[in-house]
């Protein structure tokens, strides 16, 4: 049987499918369908330090291939995260990720300071690209100086796998990836959703309760595939690659591109076996390529 | 019954009236425990702008032929869609989803469906029929083209039809019927329907006591609890419709 394993920092994922913050909930939605611990991790829902109501209803647009959402963060704090969720999934033999989040880089750090304390959280995500909160949230992620002054700050407080997740909607990526890398990033995740909008042309008004919102899905892919490839070249450390993967088709093209990981978002909401369906066909994938180890495909991208 | 995703063969497709089609699909698995007012997410294929799945009520479950009915209105590009499925074809189907009706233990219910908001309570009356709750059932639409199955309701209780053009039944809106009047004589009424209708009914019955149970509609991109995308504001904050409902009690909902 070929060999699955990625490391990203000094942490070895059993294989290189995650799925995404914001749509694989803490995991347990998902236990009715498919065996969890299947896969190589998951990052639970975007978590801030006090409880959030997230933006009105409607939060949500369907387009002909992706959806635009601008939910906002809604979650019940790092507390209610820890006192009672936490037990619920610390028992997935697979890495569990926290997406931390906030407005201020005090906020940040106090997520992270309450996380530090549970053993069975390896690796937290930063998200420095949500576009669904007024404050912070993408705001850090669009210039160099605010991404890598968030990402030192955190990285003081947080010893074990820090990842940070950038934002598309910026003008260099790579440049963003270069200075969360120079502020002590183990790895960067790519990318979060593209800055949009929806109209209902009969009603005349907009669609989203916040007018604009965030595009994810099969529609985003191609951006996110060249994204991920331009970062790989620009940094070192490990890439994770995102955006719009629905088969693991999609997930071998970001491999190629350089990413080390992927993780699945949208894809979750069609078919909530996508995730372990992509282990399964990047191992008849690599079956079928006559390779060994996954290694093999991550930046093989031929000229 | 655990949440499930089934691949189900069609085996019936009937246009009931020019708006709605009744799609019944076969299950490869037992369907027991599905409780009324839950729903299924549908995979729409063949649609290329279709890209989420959709979601309906239940609308009858045959147990024995091991079989669900659906009660579908042409709303757009994916419901058309559906509406041209034929008999052997095979539709992906995740079910049974959200909370579903509580019915009392014993008394009267009223059970009050406008439009496609009728869909969940054929099987809704049903169950109160075996569970010997006496249950009225008052169905109203715009005209007699979107009342259907007027047989089938009465099978479990004393069916009342309104039109708002007098072309089926009495002629008014539902919450002008007399049986509304008298809703002190139920231990809980049920309604889905339009929104407005819903409200009013909600409002109607405010001093009474008698608990409404309301099914919304909310849009919804997973079914299942992940996206947070179907929230509706309650006493206890923003909830979502797709775990925690779709039935609500009118009085949890704000601006209600
Ligand atoms: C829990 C639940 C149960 C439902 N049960 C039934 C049912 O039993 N029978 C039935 O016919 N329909 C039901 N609906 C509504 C149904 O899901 C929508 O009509 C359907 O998704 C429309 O898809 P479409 O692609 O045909 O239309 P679209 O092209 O997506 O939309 C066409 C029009 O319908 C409106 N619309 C879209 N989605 C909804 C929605 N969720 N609610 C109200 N209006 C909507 C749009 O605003 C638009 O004007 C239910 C919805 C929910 C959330
Ligand atoms: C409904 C929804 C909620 C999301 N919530 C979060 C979140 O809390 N934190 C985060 O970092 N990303 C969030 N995202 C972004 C996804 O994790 C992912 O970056 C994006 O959707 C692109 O991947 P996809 O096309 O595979 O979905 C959310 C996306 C969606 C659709
Ligand atoms: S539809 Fe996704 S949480 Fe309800």
């Amino acid at each position: 049987m070929a060999n699955l394993k990625v490391n990203i920092g000094n942490l070895e994922f059993k294989n290189p499918v995650l799925t995404a913050s914001g749509t694989f909930g803490f995991g347990l939605e998902f236990d009715d369908f498919i065996d969890v611990s299947a896969l190589g991790g998951i990052i639970v829902k975007g978590t801030t330090a006090l409880p959030r109501e997230g933006n009105p209803y409607p939060r949500m647009a369907e387009t002909s291939s992706g959806m635009i959402n601008a939910v906002g963060l809604q979650n019940k704090g790092v507390e209610h995260f820890i006192d009672i969720i936490y037990p619920l999934i610390k028992g997935y033999n697979t890495h569990v990720i926290v997406n931390v989040n906030g407005s201020t880089i005090e906020d940040y750090i106090a997520v992270t300071e309450k996380l530090v304390a549970l053993e069975k959280i390896p690796a937290i995500e930063l998200n420095i690209s949500c576009p669904n909160v007024k404050e912070g949230g993408m705001a850090f992620g669009t210039s160099c100086a605010s991404s890598s002054a968030v990402t030192a700050a955190i990285r003081k407080v947080w010893p074990r796998t820090l990842i940070v997740k950038l934002s598309p909607n910026v003008t260099s990526i790579a440049e963003i990836a270069k200075s969360v890398e120079a502020e002590g990033a183990d790895a960067v995740s790519l990318v979060n959703t593209f800055l949009s909008m929806a109209i209902n042309a009969e009603t005349r008004r907009p669609v989203l309760s916040t007018i604009t919102g965030g595009l994810s899905g099969p529609c985003i892919k191609p951006i996110a595939l060249r994204m991920v490839w331009q970062v790989a070249q620009a940094v070192k450390i490990p890439v994770i690659g995102l955006g719009g993967i629905m088969d693991a088709t999609d997930a071998i093209e970001f491999l190629l591109a350089g990413a080390t990981a992927v993780q699945v978002g949208t894809a979750n909401f069609i078919d909530p076996t996508t995730a372990v369906r992509i282990v399964e066909g990047i191992e008849e994938y690599l079956m079928r390529h006559n390779m060994e180890d996954v290694g093999q495909v991550i930046g093989g991208l031929g000229k | 019954m655990k949440k499930t995703m089934l691949d189900m063969r069609v085996i019936r497709n009937k246009r009931l009236n020019p708006d709605h089609f009744l799609l019944e699909l076969a299950s490869p698995k037992p369907v027991s425990g599905i409780r009324p007012g839950q729903f299924a997410e549908v995979l729409v294929e063949n649609s290329p702008t279709t890209f989420l799945r959709r979601p309906f009520s239940i609308h009858f479950v045959n147990e024995e032929e091991k079989s669900v009915e659906l009660y579908i209105k042409r709303a757009g590009e994916g419901t058309r869609t559906l509406g041209y499925l034929e008999e052997g074809d095979f539709v992906n189907v995740i079910l049974p989803l959200g909370n579903g009706f509580a019915l009392p233990s014993s008394g009267k219910v009223l059970l009050i469906g406008g439009g496609c908001g009728v869909a969940p309570l054929l099987y809704l009356a049903k169950e109160a029929h075996s569970n010997h709750i006496d249950c009225d059932i008052l169905i109203g639409g715009k005209d007699k083209d979107q009342i259907s199955e007027s047989e089938r309701y009465s099978r479990y209780g004393r069916l009342h039809v309104m039109t708002e053009d007098g072309s089926c039944g009495e002629i008014g809106l539902v919450t002008q019927h007399p049986v509304v009047q008298r809703i002190n004589d139920f231990s809980a009424i049920y309604c889905c329907g339009p929104e407005p209708m819903m409200k009013a009914v909600a409002n109607m019955t405010r001093n009474s006591g008698v608990p409404v149970y309301v099914s919304l509609e909310n849009t919804m991109a997973c079914g299942i609890g992940a996206c947070l995308c179907c929230v509706v504001n309650t006493n206890k904050g923003n909830v979502c419709v797709c775990t925690d409902g779709p039935v609500f009690k009118s009085d949890v909902l704000s601006n209600w």
